[in-house]
């Protein structure tokens, strides 16, 4: 199986800290991937470079590649816009603009264009269909988003991504701002989605990593420890390192 | 939390071990009574297996408890998983030790003493077996694992002399069917012990490699590098 996106020997610094070392990982498509490990062992990093957000950050250098589909997301002329929009992210926290439930969904299209032959109004309702919100906003596409409750506010973020129809999304701890009801409804649109798109996702929540992905990576001070199955690595991890983390016994 | 669960592993390790002490002290009278065509003792052994029956009970709830409360994973999740399968082991052994104890009593009172056959190289081989395969367990040891499994051929072997020593006294002494019968159902019970010995190896060798040999286990022996199982 191909890669969706690979990285070659990719190195990070932020002025003289080497955050990423030597990272080698090829992300399977349409399928989750659980990028764990403890609190700065660079796997925001890794996710950040995915869609080249890092380098808004001063000081940063990247050396290595980074492969969408075989082809270097680095080399000269990549267009940053559609590159964002191929690999779309949603975060912690959610982050919906003062804006419109509707005006939220189409702002990206603003930005990117919309789709030859699309109407707005279809978009909205799809994207809100995908992320199972459109039955609980559809008589209010007009009031504010932020009027919505954590969990709505986060699928409504996932929903504006998907409005611009990406082919990743990139999930920095979606849930750790919801409650376990709100993170379940969550996790299980995670695996709808995975069947139409390639999801990687950071979490420090060991029991939703193993719930809901696939495959599994483990970092540790900035290196890719183990990568493989997630049954494997929770099962019958290779390294002792991953197995001390993932049963709690690091540090 | 991890002081806990670490605390609550040692806990069930010493309570599973625990069984495996009762259980073995019942093969071994069940032995001695067989030996020495001893009832009372054979009593002994019946009667304490309600004891053994409590504790895997017990063991069973604790392995529940940990799994819904700690979510174990990795080696820890196979400790678990290999406790509970062991702690059923073990209970059937004491089931067979009863059995045994049972055959023993219907032997004598029935007066069939006459008719007798030398269990003593089966009943020490089937014991060893479990004995090392707890062994196994205790030092986390494939390599043991493995080595009980080979034995169980040897009992079988026996087994089948058993069988063989049986049809012949049947045929040839009809009247004495009945204490061969016993003699025969004893046997199967020291071939089951040896069997569920082996089967505690096999999960001692999941627990320390994380593979399951079940149904294979002598091809897996063929393909494994025979003494360097353990990684423990």
């Amino acid at each position: 199986m191909d890669a969706k996106i690979e990285t070659k020997n990719l190195n990070l610094y932020y002025g003289d800290y080497h955050s990423l070392k030597g990272v080698n990982i090829a992300i399977p498509p349409r399928s989750i991937t659980a990028i764990i490990g403890p609190s700065g062992c660079g796997k925001s990093t890794l996710l950040r470079c995915f869609n080249r957000m890092n380098e808004l950050i001063p000081g940063v250098i990247i050396e290595g590649e980074i492969l969408l589909d075989g082809e270097n997301i680095h080399q000269q002329g990549t267009d940053l816009i559609r590159l964002r929009r191929r690999v779309g992210m949603v975060f912690q926290r959610p982050n919906p603009f003062p804006l419109s439930i509707a005006d939220n969904i189409t702002y990206g299209l603003r930005v990117h264009g919309t789709p030859p032959g699309q109407k707005h109004s279809d978009i909205v309702e799809n994207s809100l269909r995908a992320t199972l919100l459109w039955e609980e906003v559809k008589d209010k596409l007009h009031s504010p988003a932020l009027a919505l409750s954590p969990e709505q506010q986060q699928r409504l973020c996932i929903s504006r991504v998907l409005a611009i129809e990406p082919e990743i999304l990139l999930m920095d701890e979606p849930c750790s701002a919801l409650d376990p009801i709100a993170t379940d409804h969550i996790e299980d649109l995670m695996r709808d989605l995975s069947e139409s798109y390639t999801i990687i996702i950071v979490t420090h929540n060991m029991q939703q990593a193993s719930r809901v992905s696939s495959w599994s990576a483990f970092m540790l001070m900035g290196e890719l420890i183990e990568f493989g199955p997630t049954v494997r690595i929770f099962n019958n991890p290779r390294d002792k390192r991953t197995e001390a983390y993932i049963s709690g016994r690091y540090g | 939390m991890t002081r806990h669960f670490q605390h609550e592993i040692e806990k069930l390790k010493v309570r599973i071990l625990a069984l495996a002490a009762l259980v073995e002290k019942s093969v071994r009278n069940a032995v001695t009574a067989l030996a020495e065509r001893d009832t009372e003792m054979a009593q002994v052994v019946i009667g304490e297996d309600r004891e053994i029956d409590l504790v895997e009970v017990d063991i069973e709830e604790e392995c529940q408890k940990i799994l819904a409360l700690h979510q174990p994973v990795a080696h820890d999740l196979r400790f678990i998983i290999a406790v509970l399968k062991i702690n059923a082991e073990l209970e059937r052994i004491g089931d067979a030790a009863v059995s045994i104890a049972e055959q023993i009593c219907y032997w004598v009172n029935e007066g069939h003493t006459d008719v007798s056959y030398d269990f003593e190289s089966m009943a020490k081989k089937a014991q060893a077996m479990l004995h090392n395969s707890l062994d196994a367990l205790v030092n986390f040891n494939a390599q043991t694992a493995f080595e009980v499994i080979a034995e169980d051929d040897k009992v079988d072997e026996i087994y089948g002399d058993v069988h063989r020593f049986v049809r012949r006294g049947v045929q040839s002494a009809p009247h004495q069917s009945g204490g061969f019968i016993h003699l025969l159902a004893i046997s199967r019970h020291i071939e089951r012990i040896a069997d569920h010995a082996s089967n505690i190896a096999e999960v001692v060798i999941y627990l320390v490699e994380g593979r399951i040999i079940r149904h294979r286990a002598k091809d897996a022996m063929k393909q494994d590098t025979f003494g360097n199982g353990s990684q423990s």
